[in-house]
């Protein structure tokens, strides 16, 4: 049912060919091939694909609300970074005895800030399934709150932006706080173990890039498979024109909240593939700048295509890897240009540059 | 006293000010040789010669004896070897540098070894503080005398508190004063008699010091055998009456800084959004660059300091239309060069101006280093002004304040009264009307953004005077920037006035329970909610024009 229509959209599935094949060459050839074979993939270039496609899992949440229901949300970042901190939890509680300190139920930073019990948003995190269960309720829960809120009012357009800048920008400000039990400023790492499993070890490694690579490439049928349905045409109409839309009959904040907490919802699990394989998770995922680096990944792949987002993620990391290493003070030029270029001259991204104009498509 | 008849004799009738001349000059010649017989006694092996050149010098009406009493105290007068004269000296790395003690004239360094010092015991030292004070309490200026005052207050005894009793019938100075009734107060408090005690109370009521308190609660306080340390209840009564006036007083001080800070930090942040209200408000446009052409601002300080550093003030003053000039410029290539091709986009634009944001940071972390660059205030900027021992206004952020509504006024009589202004007006309420009319509306876009990055400039300038210029100076205020304008209602720069000033304050109100960071917080939060209830501001734009 996910793959119906796959043969007439190319594009879409040379995408998902090349995802899987990722996902399963990449973790193969690290653990198959021995250090000095031509074939064999670095657990940091495996560990860093990972984290590409954390990142495209990310934009393509983006482009949903973006590219398919014209909100520009600048606070994506925020729904990723909560899913990681989720994650984080549940890897801290995983340490055990073995923190610094030995406490067998503090994590070290409580023990530091000497705290004597755990608060009572902890408690649970050391099982799995809570933890997997927290990590798509939590953001879903802040988007459903704050999109109910701000859609029913009918904020929309840039005032929406800066809202939900500043809801990500709050919640910097908030976890950076000790008193929030998080770890404040060093938010939370030096984990040890996932599922029991060494966190640090080849197989470990490759199961969540494997992981990444699934999960994205299910988001990617899902969310196909929602935006091809009667409400996917909808939230396009929503996109397009709202008050047609409006005056037809439809309760347009409901179709706008449905895909704004679908979307916090992806994010989350984004970021919580992304803490185990980076180690660590801290306020700073929440500025409002790795929200902005978001919504340039999607206009330079294309939005309102799905698949665009996903290359325009990983073309992005990529170079954005490239120039961190090579002259870290271009990276800023280069993004600043990305995005004064993408916008002025390519509105529909590199992928709707090479592809046809999509109203001659229609003709 | 002769030297209080001297005093009086200054400010005495016609007559003998048409005589002092010639009066003045005979006593000038006598304490001259005054003077230097009391220094060459001081040069005397004994120490009750010293204390009698020291009596001597005191009775000398010559302004540098303070300067030379002053020395002894604190160790600093030698007697030259070689010419056997006093000299005071003054460390350097190579020695001492010398200056001669009756004429004032210098005389170069010498090694700590060709002089010798002219010691003095304890007891000569404690009659030299009650002299130097007593010299000083008859000096002309009111803040001289005011810190006599308050030198004699840290070491009371029977004899400076009879020395300030005599003053302060000769005392004109209110500041002064009451300085020397708040030491004599808290000393009857101490010392004096019942009947005493409650005049000293009821005398003490109306300072706001410290002192003055902590007194007040020791008399309500119980020792720790229970028994209260004032024994007289009548006494108690009075100074807990005392204590609540004064707490009532200390309480509005207390918000009136609290108010202060607020209005200063609301300044603050009408400074930073008042050009955004003008390219977002009055055009729609969205500037995301708009907190780095703050930064550029205050970088344009930076360099004039760098370039003038021996006088700040001008260098202050020069920045600001310079800053508005660079910023200014800098805003009309942007919107010439990107935001004009994207009129009617708004949430493209906001992405390329973030871009052009990115790349401005960028520029200034290459040129002037990511480090933070301080920029030095100007004498008549810093420190504070101390009102009492509960309130003091720091100068900086007064000014500001003062800086801020200039500017605000400023730019208010640019949009009423100049052609510009009714040109930015009209084209911001129907921008075809406009052009029919004869407007060139790209013109008039081009100058409004350059006029709103302007005065970001310019707060650039003002915000350089407080925080660390560095290359994310910018980012820190810009989504403050958009909260006062969204806050404040779009097109309406009272509004944003308005908004800046309430969320300043409101900010400050909520510090001391929350702390800063929550604070800001909650301030975000609320302004989020506020906008899901009135997604239009506090003062919303009315009319037909809204729709467009």
């Amino acid at each position: 049912m996910l793959l119906n229509g796959l043969k007439n959209d190319k594009v879409m599935a040379s995408v998902l060919a090349a995802l899987a094949a990722i996902s399963l060459i990449v973790p193969l050839c690290n653990l198959l091939f021995a250090p000095d074979s031509p074939l064999y993939f670095s657990a940091y270039t495996v560990s860093l694909i990972g984290k590409y496609l954390t990142f495209a899992l990310l934009g393509m949440s983006l482009d949903l609300v973006w590219g398919y229901c014209g909100i520009l949300a600048l606070g994506q970042g925020a729904f990723f970074a909560l899913g990681g901190y989720v994650m984080g939890m549940y890897l801290m509680r995983q340490i055990g005895s073995r923190g610094v300190y030995g406490d067998p139920v503090l994590p070290d930073f409580m023990v530091f800030l000497d705290w004597k019990e755990l608060p009572w948003y902890w408690h649970g995190f050391d099982q799995f399934w809570l933890a997997a269960l927290m990590i798509v309720l939590v953001p879903g829960l802040l988007a459903f709150v704050f999109g109910w809120l701000a859609f029913r009012s009918r904020v929309t357009g840039v005032y929406l932006s800066i809202i939900t800048q500043a809801l990500t920008y709050a919640l910097m400000l908030a976890f950076f706080r000790n008193e929030m039990g998080f770890g404040g400023n060093n938010g939370l790492t030096d984990f040890k173990d996932i599922l029991g499993f060494n966190i640090q070890s080849d197989a470990v490694r490759a199961c969540l890039l494997m992981a990444s690579g699934i999960t994205l490439i299910l988001a990617l049928l899902i969310s196909r498979r929602v935006i091809n349905s009667k409400l996917g045409r909808v939230v396009t109409a929503v996109r397009d024109q709202e008050m047609r839309v409006r005056f037809l009959g439809y309760r347009v904040e409901n179709f706008k909240l449905w895909v704004f907490v679908f979307a916090a919802m992806l994010a989350g699990m984004a970021g919580a593939l992304y803490v185990p394989q980076v180690g660590i998770i801290n306020p700073s995922e929440f500025s409002p700048l790795n929200s902005l680096e978001v919504v340039i990944w999607v206009a330079v792949g294309g939005r309102g295509t799905l698949y665009g987002a996903i290359v325009g993620a990983v073309l992005v990391n990529y170079a954005k890897t490239l120039l961190t290493g090579w002259a870290p003070e271009i990276w800023l030029f280069f993004l600043g240009a990305a995005f004064i270029l993408v916008t002025v001259l390519l509105p529909d991204g590199l992928l709707g540059f090479w592809r046809r104009h999509p109203k001659e498509q229609k003709q | 006293m002769k030297a209080n008849s001297f005093r009086w004799c200054s400010g005495a009738v016609l007559a003998v000010i048409l005589m002092l001349p010639t009066l003045g000059l005979g006593q000038e010649n006598a304490s001259e040789a005054a003077f230097s017989a009391a220094l060459s006694t001081l040069k005397g092996a004994s120490m009750a010669e010293r204390g009698q050149a020291i009596e001597q010098l005191a009775a000398v009406r010559q302004p540098r004896v303070v300067v030379v009493l002053q020395a002894l105290l604190e160790g600093r007068l030698f007697n030259l070897k070689a010419d056997d004269r006093l000299v005071i000296g003054e460390t350097v790395e190579e020695g001492y540098r010398l200056i001669d003690a009756q004429s004032a004239e210098s005389l170069g360094t010498a090694a700590r070894s060709a002089m010798q010092k002219i010691a003095v015991t304890n007891n000569l030292r404690a009659s030299l503080r009650k002299l130097i004070g007593r010299l000083q309490l008859n000096n002309d200026d009111a803040d001289v005398r005011l810190a006599a005052v308050k030198a004699i207050g840290k070491a009371v005894d029977a004899d400076s508190l009879a020395l300030l009793r005599d003053h302060l019938v000769l005392e004109q100075d209110a500041g002064v004063q009451k300085a020397i009734k708040l030491i004599l107060g808290l000393e009857q408090l101490k010392r004096g008699d019942k009947a005493q005690r409650l005049a000293a109370i009821a005398l003490l009521k109306d300072q706001a010091s410290r002192d003055v308190v902590n007194r007040l609660n020791g008399l309500v306080e119980k020792d720790t055998e229970g028994r209260f340390r004032e024994p007289d209840g009548e006494v108690r009564r009075q100074a807990e009456a005392a204590l609540a006036s004064i707490n009532a007083r200390l309480q509005l001080y207390a918000a009136a800084e609290t108010l202060f800070f607020g209005l200063s930090l609301g300044a603050v942040l009408v400074l930073a959004a008042i050009g955004l209200a003008i390219t977002f408000g009055v055009m729609g446009v969205i500037n995301m660059a708009h907190g780095e052409l703050m930064m550029l601002g205050a970088y344009t300080t930076y360099v004039t300091q760098q370039l003038m550093p021996d006088s700040l003030g001008w260098s202050l003053a020069i920045a600001i239309p310079a800053a508005f000039v660079i910023s200014g410029l800098t805003g009309i290539a942007i919107e010439r060069g990107i935001i004009r091709f994207l009129y009617g986009r708004p949430l493209e634009t906001l992405l390329a101006t973030f871009g052009v944001s990115l790349f401005l940071q960028q520029t200034v972390r290459s040129i002037f280093s990511p480090l933070n660059r301080s920029v030095a205030t100007p004498d008549w900027m810093s420190g504070a002004w101390r009102i009492n021992d509960f309130l003091s206004l720091t100068w900086n952020r007064f000014y500001i304040l003062v800086f801020c509504l200039l500017v605000f006024a400023l730019l208010l009589q640019i949009l009423r009264r100049t052609r510009l202004g009714l040109e930015v007006r009209a084209v911001a309420q129907n921008r075809n009307m406009a052009k029919a009319m004869g407007i060139p509306t790209g013109r008039v876009d081009a100058l409004t953004f350059g006029l709103g990055s302007g005065i970001a400039g310019v707060a650039g300038v003002a915000l350089s005077q407080i925080t660390n210029v560095g290359p994310n100076l910018g980012q820190v205020y810009i989504v403050d920037s958009f909260m006062v304008v969204v806050f404040g209602g779009v097109g309406n720069l009272w509004g944003t006035l308005v908004a800046g000033f309430s969320l300043g304050i409101a900010n400050k109100l909520l510090e001391p329970y929350a702390g800063a960071v929550l604070a800001k917080i909650l301030v975000l939060v609320f302004i989020i909610l506020f906008i899901q209830k009135r997604p239009r501001g506090l003062f919303p734009q009315r009319g037909r024009a809204v729709e467009g």
